[in-house]
């Protein structure tokens, strides 16, 4: 059995899987690493978004044999780690908002939310309207309006 | 937003103690604060309350023409389905000066673990960070008081959970006394702690043991007066926020339990099918991690080291199945059996004189699919069985898998999980119970979870149904207005249907009587829907036909269907009359409380106002759960806007500014309030506009996200505005299903107005297929795994 190995949420990783075994499930059922959800394992819901060298991506549709050594995975567990103080601006911009409701598809909301803030300023801009409408993570819970309200108050501080 | 209040609150009026004197009991008695608690047995302060407390006392006169509702609805019926037996909950006092409270009910994001917390707060008067709510297991002597449903557990518990607390913060007054040499009654509570005039404070901690009783006794207690609420009706956030953004929560396939491996399981192509058996099944347990492979009623189901091992076994299935009652139908052959079914009008269609309304609605399936797919962990052994998933009916579950598996109910052990959303899903245990006869098949512990495919295609479905309505005005007046809804059958096993057949002789004698009469599905639409306007002479029935489909409720049962139909109706009486949608409404409205909140939207949202050619305005109530919602919106069907762009989308019409105004009566966490009316506002937008299941040769061609379209940002209002009203009463009502109704009505309304055509079908774009079905063998797609395409 190959030897996967990449950088997890600031440590170096090596688990035993297939190349082909999608990042989601080696994360998950493997390391216990359990923030990233499942809500459709086709790259549609967005429920699993974690970040990739700092850019946001979808685990359940890219192959552990894909990833190099060096690869930096963050998953909202490690998010906190990446920012100053407790907790990462955009997660507290979701607490003051009190964003979520069942909470299911929060972490990959706040992964896509700090990836899509980030974009926009390094293209120099600020979240547009358009910006939120492009936002693709399902809530079935229908918090949409308080994640628009967050993004812009997380942004504002990152 | 604080924690707390500082200043302390004073013990005169809320010490009885109990000293075998009898206080006057509960609601009929003359003071309607004053109950009877108990204080348990044990080393630690434990106090109770009977769940069947707060229920309210004479219904009132009956008005010469009331809808059933307005005496006596669903809510009323779920709060009084408990009266016969006496079921307690309990509320700890631990020695580190925290309160433990086990809800027996299930969070799905409703937000009832903080609202309960809340309530705790108030009654003992402690911070909110030291009170601790957790989900209780199934508790089998509690019956049908562990159901999660229908908007009812604030109704339910307020007053049960008041007391107890009452009779906990009253025990820790008696003990301070006790310690301190002096009576109770001198003695107030600021946060916590116990003082005294003289500066003494001690910390409820310090007094849990000296409180606790040796034996059980009886205490009468006052509640704390409205006027004094500190924590009830201010704003709290969500007390599980922390853990929610930190990717802390756990969620039924998060748990670790040892030696629960992934589990999924390969299903029919058509809806209900059968397996009959797996042809390779040499092959599939030679797969890459794969451990069991055992055929189960639903499927054959599959264990592995990870639930990708799970899905590419899936995938090489070779299954012969039978395709069960359903092959060959499609949408049209089920609605032609409804239509065949519809219960004939009253009112001759060509009635003398007067002019009439005859329109005729028709709702698709819908999958009430949360985001969580369904998922239970199970481990059965020979002698005994431990489940841990989400369930709104532990109780039912609970004996459903004990009989499933040949075990006595208490060799079963029920675990509730919070759910990843429910809307009405997670009433029935199917996840559970597959869970439990997998893992006994296998003789192993497994963690279940069903592949997103398997929700709209094989998971609970919001059933089909038409609703046509009649209605006659003669000389500017409304005389007569019928409604005939009819369904595909609902299933109400999850143990409503239980509750209604042991409750309708509770129920007041009139009510009673017209309710025996009926089977469980007319009971529900009988105590659900009432229109709060004047139009003469009103009839709703529900006629149900048609078994062969896994339905459920789906964030509410009848009501948005029903509400659709009624409001676009009345839309189009004001336009025959020649009057403005909010005009006529004002005019019938018989609800001062409707009166409000359609008057505080009209007013806010600005009625009336030009909008540009293509966009329209539309307005729409709802009144339900001891309350009612108005919902005012904005659409905007111009071209340009319905034909934008977005991948893997669809677009469509974009409601541009909602406004909803809710009364839910006595609110106890009102921004909690207003994120259930958001979401319910979500779920009424899909409803009228994109989301539906499609069945084809008895297949639902759904699969996923993006092909069963739920609201997604590119269709959320920009704009959104709740008003929470203050209706000054007592009781607090139900909210987690309120908006839905209401607001896809508006948004029906405001379509109609905006294109000129009313729309009879829902959602309107059911007639368009915007993807390609996804394979149904295998019935599961491969996950890709080209992602790293797609970063930003
Ligand atoms: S599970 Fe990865 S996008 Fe849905
Ligand atoms: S909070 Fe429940 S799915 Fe988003």
């Amino acid at each position: 059995m190959p030897k996967q190995t990449f950088v997890l949420n600031g440590e170096r990783v090596t688990v035993k899987v297939a190349d082909s075994e999608r990042v989601l499930w080696v994360l998950r059922d493997l390391l216990g690493v359990t923030g990233p959800k499942y809500g459709c394992g086709i790259n549609v819901c967005k429920a699993c978004t974690s970040h990739i060298n700092g850019k946001a991506f979808n685990p359940c549709s890219v192959k552990v044999g894909d990833l190099q050594p060096d690869d930096e995975i963050t998953t909202i567990e490690g998010l906190a780690d990446t920012a100053d103080g407790d907790l990462h601006p955009m997660q507290e911009a979701w607490i003051d908002r009190d964003v979520p409701q069942c909470g299911y598809c929060q972490p990959g909301q706040i992964m896509a939310a700090v990836a899509l803030v980030r974009k926009v300023q390094r293209e120099g801009g600020t979240i547009t309207e358009s910006d939120l409408d492009g936002i693709r993570n399902i809530c079935r819970c229908g918090t949409y309006t308080r994640i628009r309200e967050a993004v812009r108050q997380g942004a504002r501080r990152m | 937003m604080h924690e707390s209040d500082t200043s302390a609150r004073s013990t005169t009026e809320r010490s009885h103690s109990d000293g075998g004197e009898v206080v006057a009991v509960g609601p009929a008695g003359l003071d309607r604060r004053r109950f009877v608690g108990y204080v348990l047995g044990g080393a630690t302060l434990v106090t109770a309350a009977d769940l069947t407390l707060g229920r309210a006392p004479a219904r009132g006169a009956v008005p010469s023409l009331p809808q059933i509702p307005e005496i006596y609805d669903l809510e009323d019926l779920q709060t009084d389905a408990a009266l016969p037996t006496s079921q307690l909950i309990t509320v700890t006092i631990r020695e580190d000066g925290t309160a433990a409270f086990e809800l027996p009910r299930m969070e799905v994001g409703q937000g009832i673990v903080t609202s309960t917390a809340m309530i705790l707060a108030e009654e003992l008067d402690l911070p909110m960070r030291k009170v601790e709510v957790t989900l209780a297991p199934a508790r089998p002597e509690l019956i049908f008081n562990q159901l999660t449903g229908g908007s009812n557990t604030t109704v339910s518990t307020f007053t049960p959970i008041r007391v107890a607390a009452a009779v906990a913060r009253q025990q820790l007054l008696e003990a301070a006394a006790a310690r301190l040499g002096t009576d109770a009654d001198r003695l107030s509570t600021i946060s916590g702690t116990v003082v005294d005039a003289a500066g003494n404070a001690i910390p409820y901690g310090e007094l849990a043991s000296d409180a606790a009783s040796q034996v059980v006794k009886q205490v009468g207690v006052t509640l704390r007066p409205r006027e004094e609420y500190r924590v009830i009706g201010t704003g709290r956030k969500r007390t599980d926020a922390r853990a929610a953004v930190t990717g802390q929560k756990d969620f039924a396939t998060d748990l670790d339990v040892k030696g629960a491996k992934p589990t999924m399981v390969c299903r029919p192509p058509t809806h209900r099918g059968r397996p009959v058996r797996l042809r390779n099944r040499k092959q599939i347990l030679k797969m890459k991690g794969v451990t069991h492979v055992a055929q189960v009623p639903t499927g054959i189901a599959v264990r592995a080291k990870t639930f990708g091992q799970c899905i590419d076994a899936i995938r090489k299935m070779d299954v012969e199945w039978d395709l069960g009652d359903l092959a060959g139908e499609n949408d049209e052959s089920i609605l032609e059996g409804l239509r065949a079914a519809e219960l004939p009008m009253a009112v001759p269609d060509v009635p003398i004189l007067a002019e009439q309304v005859d329109l005729g609605f028709e709702f698709m399936f819908r999958s009430s699919a949360a985001l969580e797919p369904f998922a239970a962990i199970a481990d059965v052994r020979e002698d005994r069985a431990e489940i841990w998933a989400g369930l709104k009916v532990p109780i039912l579950a609970q004996q459903n898998i004990a009989q499933i598996l040949g075990m006595s109910q208490d060799q079963v052990k029920v675990n509730v999980v919070t759910g990843g959303g429910s809307f009405g899903h997670k009433l029935f245990s199917d996840h559970a119970i597959e869970a439990a006869q997998i893992s006994q098949a296998m003789g192993k512990p497994v963690k279940l979870m069903w592949h997103r495919a398997d929700e709209p295609r094989q998971g609970r479905m919001h059933p089909m149904c038409t609703s046509r309505v009649r209605a006659t005005m003669l000389a500017g007046q409304v005389l007569s207005f019928e409604q005939r809804h009819t369904s595909v059958v609902t299933d109400f096993s999850h143990g409503l249907g239980e509750i209604i057949t042991s409750t309708i002789d509770e129920a007041p004698t009139e009510v009673g009587r017209y309710l025996g009469g009926l089977g469980f599905s007319e009971t529900i639409f009988t105590l659900t829907q009432e229109l709060p306007y004047n139009l003469g002479a009103v009839t709703q029935l529900l006629n149900e036909t048609d078994q062969r489909f896994s339905t459920g409720s789906m964030r509410n049962i009848y009501s948005p269907d029903v509400c659709v139909a009624a409001e676009l109706t009345m839309d189009e009486l004001a336009r025959r009359m020649g009057k403005d949608p909010l005009e006529l409404r004002l005019e019938l409205c018989r609800n001062d409380r409707v009166r409000a909140a359609i008057e505080a939207v009209a007013e806010r949202g600005n009625w009336g106002r030009k909008m540009p050619k293509g966009m329209a305005q539309g307005i729409a109530v709802h009144k339900e759960y001891k309350g009612c919602t108005a919902v005012l919106v904005e659409i905007d069907c111009r071209p340009r806007t319905v034909d934008r762009k977005v991948r893997n989308a669809v677009t469509g019409p974009r409601v541009t500014k909602a406004v909803i105004a809710v009364d839910a009566g006595l609110v106890i966490n009102p921004i909690g309030l207003e994120a259930q009316m958001q979401g319910g506002f979500m779920d009424g937008l899909a409803l009228t506009l994109t989301s539906s299941c499609h069945l084809e040769d008895g297949r639902f061609l759904e699969a996923s996200w993006d092909n069963y379209f739920y609201t997604r940002q590119w269709n959320v209002p920009p704009e959104m505005e709740v008003i929470v009203m203050d209706p000054d009463v007592d009781q607090p009502g139900g909210a987690g299903e309120a908006a839905v109704g209401s607001s896809a009505a508006a948004v029906a309304c405001a379509y109609a107005r905006a294109t000129g055509e009313v729309p009879t079908r829902f959602p309107i774009n059911h007639d368009t297929i915007s993807f390609r079905p996804k394979s149904f063998i295998p019935p599961v797609p491969k996950s890709p795994t080209n992602g790293l395409k797609f970063t930003y």
